[in-house]
């Protein structure tokens, strides 16, 4: 191992589950795949915390198990102490557990509620032999104490300690066999506030001690912020951004991180800032969108280059655009609800329903836009698809955004792309070396 | 008068371990209009005054004492029929798990129309349109056609959004929100905490806010209460409680949330646990955790008084600053000994955080 | 407070407190000899709750009485020997139930004869006695061997899932699809009368319910963390099962046992009564009340040689399941203390 080499690398990790199919389909082969984590790189220093954060079904948790080995990844690999552990045999991953342990996040179904503290704690030592006797119980009390718990509290059950003293125990359990990485799922977001910072704290004492390594997967980003020297972003099995808590927090920012950290409540009645309200909901990891998987709910999508757009004429003409495509327009209901007696009140109510000014700014969208709402009019989707064409088209939904160094963070988003910026769809743009837009990148 | 009036209430569950004293001598009025805050941890009683308030207690439950006055009529003195008349037409819960808070059997929109129908004396056809506007209500896209949709075709932040319209199905004064938004992710809890401050606008609903997290409540409310172990042990305006807290407890659980912008190393933390609700320590209940408790504290059970001038509270004025602490009625040799430091906007920016201006703590 | 401080603003981190110093109290006396409860009670198993609780249940209590005495008066109603020792010599039965004597055929109850005689003049009385050996031990053996084969089975198909699964799951659906007294009754068929041959027909249509309810136990316990905890630490497939699931799961298969051990009793009496059972003069319970029908003891008026037996079955059966839902409830407290109180995270 290199002396710069990081304690755990993980390169293009991909791990996709096929969706729940019964016998027929799978006989059928209609499977579908659930794309949970679609090949993030990351590493993580030793000694180093790494937040990772993210809305529920991002794939946060895959990712942590799945660096474990607790899931067989889809496709990548992942270095640990320079060696590639993707490929271990199953005796050599049991030999690795030693080194890599897991925190979870709901401490009463993560403690078996048959064993006593003893045997949950002793589990570890004796799979791996580590201590036998009386020096077994000896390093189980110091355990115990450790993390703040009595010593006498060895040969109790789980169902008498309240959450955050399970949590203390799943904490002992993780360091008994004296782990140099540990992955911690959500450890604190089962548990009371007052509580949280205790374990908060704990976690942070035993970094200081032992030197562990974690990478500490949160929904809450003011929990994250203070545990972590690193934070990486994560939607839809991606990792949009990594930086330092400063820099993340500051401009420039992922449109996804700054809408995400507008959306964290702040504990201060005088708050009062422009909050970034994100539309709709995360999209199915089943069929994530084509392009950058944020842009059907992103406040900064790029307009096209041809065409001139206040950015909220531009969303409102880009999401009409997409259920024009999708064919998933009520237009009964519609005419119903706005009384539509002619083509010039069909307009009026297409544009009312879905925020769009009575004439957009640029002439030509204008000229695409009427033309379109004429072919719906006439009830052809076909002809409203073609009328409207690729006009709408952004980079967003073409190319796939990477990482790059964008001062000092690095941002995967088109933004920051000096290709992108006019909002050109060129395809041999996406075929070339990335290039920063901000900054030169700083390797 | 105020809108909701509660006095005394005790609330106590009778279990084979012993008595669960769940709310103890619970006094708070809500405004028409207001929003008004409950917080603490789990196991603080919050969830059951909530269930109190609706009668919804159940065995070995009982309310065993006090008054909750809703318009001046006290609902523990109705009959069950007169009680049911309340509930849903001017009281209405909204619950933390929307999911199980909408039966998977029925579309939601018919489960709107029923309630629909049952409070407001509604035809089918005409209930049917009602449900459709509640749905645009609450910003359902395209209501009319997702009125057909069963609950587990909607996400959880539009399930939450179909109980918050059920709940105003019937134009409720007041609306009793449990946690509302704990289950979603915070950038849908942004959507859902938007929408329920327009619908309290509009229809000038008063919300009862049950959560545990302060960023919510600095928020979203007017005047906040923090419980600790069935026991109110302050209550003022948000920015009393925020700026000027008074009670040990709140100090504590304010300086133990992880601020963003906050660079320290260790949170300070409140050690130990919440009491189980069975075996309370004796006088105050917070003194084993507490970092200015004295020999007089586990002798003397604290009251709510004003903090300025060491009289009992007064639930109706809604102006005053109470904590239920020793330290407030002069009975306490020592003194809280705490700081709570505001950063101003300016010389933050100016002088990076080093110019710092203080929130007076009278002693 | 200062007007400043309330106005509007977009910056985070504002607030911070200093001073409330939690280290003091760590290291002050304790004010109050007040403890939280767990440090002053004795760490103590679920099972220990569970026996409590059913301590509490009276009718689970007189089940089990009922369930005891039958088996202690079958064991003691006449001496056992094994292999010419007698290991138990106590004969608690008033006559062996095996002595004939046809002038006294068919008396009713009487003080000699408490139950009254059957239609060969043998004592009702010593009969059920003697003839519980057959009807329980049926019972407890066929339950004990379906289990062994059910649980692994099913803990098998749900744990590893995949092919095996399927493979084991649709046989049971295959052997389900048949009604259960139908199949045994084709199972006596071919195997022929007798003791074993029975025991062998209530096991093969046992065994599914077992392997169907561990299989679905096994499915929800696996998703448990602490499975994953343990994968995390480097256990074995095998200890994981042994040590983490099965422990887990076990709970309704016990219920289920001891709630069908009532029903292969049922169901031997069932064989027994239309000929299938053990031979017509043994004293099994279905078989005395098969041989009692056949001869029209009801209808000739000699009620005794019928409803004796077939008190005998409903005891044993009423028993048990008063039992069973005993198990359950102390296994599955609903309602109880802990569920009510508020709040857990304390």
């Amino acid at each position: 191992m290199s002396s710069n080499e990081p304690l755990i690398r993980a390169e293009n990790l991909k791990k996709h589950y096929q969706n729940e199919s019964d016998f027929i389909d799978r006989l059928l082969g209609r499977q579908q795949w659930v794309k949970a984590v679609d090949g993030i790189s990351l590493e993580i220093e030793e000694g180093e915390t790494l937040g990772l954060v993210g809305e529920s079904g991002c794939g946060k948790s895959t990712v942590g198990r799945t660096l474990l080995q607790l899931h067989e990844p889809t496709d990548g690999t992942v270095y640990f102490k320079g060696e590639d552990i993707t490929e271990y045999s199953s005796n050599e991953l049991r030999e690795l557990r030693q080194e890599m342990q897991l925190i979870f996040q709901n401490p009463q179904s993560s403690l078996n509620p048959r064993l006593t503290v003893n045997d949950i704690i002793g589990e570890a030592l004796d799979i791996h032999g580590l201590e036998e006797g009386q020096s077994r119980d000896e390093r189980i009390k110091e355990l115990l104490e450790l993390v703040g718990l009595s010593a006498s509290h060895a040969n109790r059950y789980p169902h008498e300690f309240s959450g955050g003293q399970l949590q203390r125990i799943g904490i002992a359990r993780a360091l008994a066999v004296e782990p140099d990485f540990i992955v911690c799922d959500e450890p604190v977001s089962a548990l009371d506030v007052s509580v949280q910072a205790q374990i908060l704290n704990l976690l942070k004492d035993l970094q200081e001690e032992f030197g562990i390594t974690y990478l500490f997967i949160a929904h809450d980003l003011s929990v994250v912020e203070h545990i972590a020297d690193r934070i990486a972003v994560m939607y839809l099995g991606e990792i949009v951004e990594v930086g330092t808590p400063e820099e993340l927090f500051a401009p420039p920012q992922h449109p996804y991180t700054e809408a995400l950290l507008s959306a964290v409540p702040e504990p201060d009645p005088g708050w009062n800032p422009e909050r970034i309200i994100l539309e709709g909901t995360v999209p199915s990891p089943l069929d994530p969108p084509s392009g950058c998987k944020f842009h059907t709910r992103c406040p900064k999508v790029i307009p096209p280059a041809d065409l001139e757009f206040e950015q909220e004429e531009w969303r409102a003409v880009r999401s009409f655009a997409t259920r024009v495509e999708s064919g998933d327009l009520p237009l009964g209901s519609l005419r119903e609800e706005y009384d539509v007696s002619d083509a010039s009140e069909f307009d009026e109510a297409i544009r009312e329903e879905h925020d769009i000014p009575a004439r957009l700014s640029d002439p030509e969208a204008e000229e695409i836009l009427s033309e379109t709402i004429q072919a719906l009019e006439q009830g052809s989707f076909e002809r409203a698809n073609d009328a409207i064409g690729d006009a709408f088209e952004t980079p967003c939904t073409v190319h796939e955004p990477e990482l790059q160094q964008v001062e000092g963070t690095e941002i995967a988003c088109h933004l920051y792309d000096s290709r992108y910026q006019d909002g050109s769809v060129d395809e041999s743009a996406a075929s070339g070396q990335p290039t920063a837009a901000v900054s030169e990148s700083d390797d | 008068m105020a809108m909701l009036e509660v006095e005394d209430l005790n609330v106590r569950f009778y279990t084979e371990d012993g008595v669960v004293k769940a709310t103890n001598d619970l006094s708070y009025q809500i405004e028409a209009g207001e929003r008004f805050g409950i917080v603490g941890e789990s196991g603080a009683g919050k969830s059951v005054t909530s269930l109190s308030l609706l009668r919804l207690i159940d065995s070995p439950g009982v309310i065993e004492s006090g008054e909750i006055r809703f318009k001046g009529q006290n609902l523990l003195e109705l009959s069950d029929e007169e009680m049911r008349q309340i509930r849903g037409n001017e009281i209405s819960m909204i619950f933390q798990d929307a999911e199980t808070a909408l039966n998977p059997a029925y579309t939601v929109g018919e489960q709107i129309a029923e309630a629909v129908r049952y409070h407001l004396d509604m035809d089918e056809e005409e209930a049917r349109e009602r449900s459709i506007e509640l749905l645009e209500d609450v910003g359902i896209p395209d209501a009319a056609e997702r009125y057909s949709d069963y609950p587990h075709q909607f996400s959880g932040g539009m399930q939450q959004r179909a109980v918050i319209a059920m709940a105003l199905s019937c134009d409720p004064d007041l609306i009793l929100a449990d946690e509302p938004t704990t289950a979603l992710d915070v950038t849908i809890e942004a959507q859902i905490l938007t929408l329920l401050e327009e619908i309290a606008e509009k229809f000038d609903t008063a919300i009862q806010f049950i959560t545990h997290d302060l960023g919510v409540v600095a928020e979203f409310c007017d005047r906040v209460m923090v419980m600790y172990a069935g026991h109110p042990v302050e209550i003022g305006t948000v920015e009393e409680i925020y700026y000027d807290p008074q009670h040990p407890y709140t100090v504590g659980l304010m300086s133990s949330i992880p601020r963003i912008g906050d660079d320290s190393e260790r949170l300070q933390t409140i050690p130990g646990r919440m009491p189980d609700l069975i075996e309370m320590p004796p006088g105050c209940n917070f003194h084993p955790r507490c970092p200015y408790a004295e020999e007089i504290c586990t002798q003397l059970s604290p009251e709510l008084v004003d903090v300025e001038t060491g009289q009992e509270a007064a639930p109706d004025d809604r102006n005053q600053h109470a904590a239920a602490c020793l330290a407030h009625t002069g009975e306490l040799a020592g003194s809280l000994d705490y700081e709570v430091t505001v950063r101003d906007e300016l010389e933050a920016t100016a002088t990076d955080g080093s110019g710092t201006t203080e929130g007076e703590i009278d002693e | 407070m200062t007007t400043e401080q309330t106005h509007q603003h977009a910056k985070r981190g504002r607030i911070s407190i200093d001073g409330f110093d939690a280290e003091s109290i760590e290291k002050r006396e304790p004010l109050s000899d007040w403890q939280p409860s767990l440090e002053s009670e004795e760490g103590k198993g679920r099972l220990y709750y569970a026996w409590k609780r059913f301590k509490s249940n009276r009718l689970a209590l007189f089940g089990a009485a009922v369930i005891v005495i039958m088996t202690l008066m079958t064991i003691f109603s006449r001496p056992i020997t094994v292999a010419g020792v007698p290991v138990q010599p106590i004969s608690l039965a008033p006559y062996d139930p095996a002595a004939q004597d046809v002038l006294t055929g068919y008396s009713s109850p009487s003080a000699e004869h408490l139950f009254g005689t059957d239609w060969a003049g043998r004592d009702i009385l010593s009969r059920i006695m003697y003839g519980a050996r057959w009807s329980l031990s049926i019972g407890f053996i066929a339950v004990g061997v379906a289990m062994l084969i059910g649980v692994p089975l099913g803990a098998i198909a749900g744990y590893f899932g995949g092919w095996v699964d399927e493979l084991i799951m649709r046989v049971v659906d295959l052997l389900y699809a048949f009604p259960f007294i139908v199949l045994a009754i084709a199972i006596i068929a071919v195997l022929g009368r007798g003791y074993w041959e029975m025991v062998m027909a209530l096991v093969l249509t046992g065994w599914l319910a077992y392997a169907r309810i561990i299989r679905g136990e096994i499915l929800s316990v696996k998703e448990n963390e602490y499975v994953t905890a343990a994968k995390a630490l480097g256990a074995t497939d095998r200890k994981i099962i042994s040590r983490h699931i099965l422990p887990n799961a076990m709970a309704p298969v016990i219920v289920q046992a001891t709630l069908s051990v009532g029903t292969v009793v049922l169901a031997a009496a069932a064989l027994g009564f239309i000929g299938l059972g053990l031979s017509p003069a043994s004293a099994e319970w279905g078989v005395m009340l098969n041989v009692a029908n056949a001869n029209g003891a009801i209808r000739l008026g000699y009620w005794w040689a019928a409803i004796f037996p077939g008190l005998a079955i409903f005891m044993f059966v009423l028993s048990i399941n008063l039992l069973g839902d005993g198990v359950r409830d102390a296994f599955d407290p609903q309602g109880s203390t802990s569920q009510n109180r508020e709040g857990g995270g304390l």
